[in-house]
């Protein structure tokens, strides 16, 4: 790669978004995976619509935010709350109404029809699921007789190639290799996906794949569509041994959200404007 | 461990969280799901009847994440059947073992939309032992029939289910799980529960003869423990519940 594109790989927030547009298929980790929200306000902000999320495999606040403020056409996860702190308000609203479209999925289906995306295999095996009504509303999941043994029923995931992935992670460097630390579901998802933008903390004096102990955990850069330092770019959700939710921020994200009304308010002050916890 | 002396000083949540434990048995490595503090509670004091054994992993706390190949790798290794036990609970637990995490009503449009199933669907059938919890009991959360199965009880004899569930503990007693007969079965009823009580609450059928056992409070000995190193290592993951179960001992004793 030469040092010229290699170096646009580090862009301003804006002009690294570019490649997620209306109707995208984009893929989010969970929050221990490390939720890219600045950008999320930033998507939000810009009024995108339509979009066709994934959740690896679960969602909280990103999810949320992005199904109220009308940015989701159809979402495919394991689960969407707030943990401890109780349900998603526009997530459960939105769904019982059908403004939203849900695949409703389980973890390891998420994670193995990524597999298959990274492998540029058709489909994954995977055990159990059979007799759930999860299987029963996933006309795209199908039951086969596993061919290397006798009436074994298995259920096969296709492949998920996402548009793009977008995460926040510690760091990157001005290559646009970027490490995730020991979130390697990360990896899977910048295999499958065929571009993956990060926001990152910091960048990192040096060439992360040059370093021997940094290496290992480094995503290279030709996975990478794009890199955006945003300090803090994880708030008010956590960074993984960096920093931690922001719970008061959630607790009162959820009082207002709670309603339409109080979540245009939330709306207003917060993900509309560049104000920062 | 069998003394039901200090029945009065074990609190309700200290009689749970010893019911669910005891439910662990043998194992070498216990999961807890997120958001499950009952469990983590159960599991840590498993983990010091065991001098460190079993593993315990929760991913979602760097400190107890056993895997470094991410989020897939508790699934990969249940897979495998490295994992003893998993805890599940549902907003709906039925008579045949049935649970629905998703939506109570019809499913397009749900009187009621939870999270999602996780990662229950799968789980369900991989891990040996599956202990249910729920902490209401009523005819409300245990049905006759779930209106969603994220994860069924039971499975036909082809499919292939080493896993399943083996008991349900709530407020008011310990169900175990007859994989047989696709039942559950009164196990024993907590002290100053009734078994007209659970009778009352629960919405679905289940075997049991009387007069049914009463479940067994925790010793002075594992009140101990339970107040001490346990609370101290749950005060860490979820400060509120600890000290809302084990009051200030949970923050003295760190």
């Amino acid at each position: 790669m030469d040092s010229v594109s290699a170096q646009r790989k580090v862009r301003e927030l804006e002009d690294a978004l570019a490649a997620i547009q209306d109707r995208s298929l984009l893929i989010v980790p969970a929050d221990y995976g490390g939720v890219a929200m600045e950008a999320t306000r930033r998507l939000v902000a810009r009024g995108i619509k339509r979009l066709r999320l994934i959740t690896l495999p679960t969602s909280s606040l990103q999810t949320d935010l992005l199904i109220g403020a009308g940015c989701i056409e159809e979402i495919e996860t394991s689960g969407v709350n707030f943990g401890e702190l109780g349900p998603a308000p526009r997530f459960a609203d939105s769904i019982s109404d059908g403004s939203v479209r849900i695949k409703d999925a389980t973890c390891p289906a998420i994670h193995a029809g990524l597999q298959a995306g990274e492998k540029g295999a058709p489909f994954a095996p995977l055990r159990g699921i059979i007799g759930s009504d999860v299987l029963a509303h996933r006309p795209d999941w199908k039951v086969i007789d596993n061919p290397f043994a006798q009436n074994d029923p298995i259920v096969l995931l296709p492949a998920i190639r996402p548009e793009v992935a977008l995460f926040h992670a510690p760091m990157a460097d001005a290559a646009g290799n970027v490490w995730v630390g020991r979130r390697r579901e990360l990896f899977t998802m910048a295999h499958a996906a065929l571009k993956t933008i990060a926001t990152v903390e910091k960048l990192f004096d040096g060439n992360l794949l040059e370093d021997k102990s940094m290496a290992g955990s480094t995503i290279p850069s030709f996975y990478i569509e794009a890199v955006s330092v945003a300090p803090r770019g994880a708030w008010p959700v956590g960074l993984s041994e960096h920093y931690p939710e922001d719970r008061p921020h959630l607790l009162d994200y959820l009082r207002l959200a709670a309603t339409r009304e109080g979540f245009q308010q939330y709306l207003a002050q917060c993900a509309l404007s560049r104000r920062h916890g | 461990m069998d003394e039901v002396a200090q029945a009065a000083v074990a609190g309700p949540q200290e009689v749970f969280i010893y019911a669910l434990a005891q439910q662990i048995g043998q194992a070498r490595h216990v999961a807890v799901g997120a958001n499950s503090p009952l469990p983590a509670a159960a599991a840590f004091l498993a983990q010091q009847w065991g001098n460190g054994m079993p593993i315990v992993s929760m991913q979602e706390f760097p400190r107890y994440n056993s895997f470094t190949d991410g989020g897939r790798e508790l699934f990969d290794a249940a897979g495998q059947g490295r994992i003893d036990v998993f805890f599940l609970s549902g907003a709906q637990i039925d008579g045949a073992g049935n649970i629905n995490l998703v939506a109570v009503g019809e499913y397009e449009h749900p009187r009621r939309r939870f999270a999602g199933s996780f990662g229950s669907s799968y789980l369900y059938f991989v891990v040996p032992r599956v202990i249910l919890f729920r902490t209401e009991h009523s005819r409300r959360t245990l049905v006759e029939r779930v209106d969603f199965v994220s994860a069924p009880g039971t499975s036909p004899p082809n499919v292939y289910r080493p896993g399943g569930p083996a008991a349900l503990v709530t407020p008011r007693c310990v169900f175990t799980f007859d994989r047989v007969r696709g039942r559950f079965r009164l196990e024993s009823v907590h002290p100053e529960h009734s078994v007209d009580e659970v009778h009352e609450h629960t919405g679905f059928q289940f075997d049991g003869s009387r007069p049914v056992r009463t479940t067994a409070a925790p010793s002075e000995e594992v009140l101990r423990t339970m107040r001490g190193p346990v609370a101290a290592k749950l005060f860490e993951l979820y400060p509120s519940f600890a000290v809302q179960v084990f009051g200030s001992a949970a923050q003295s004793t760190r």
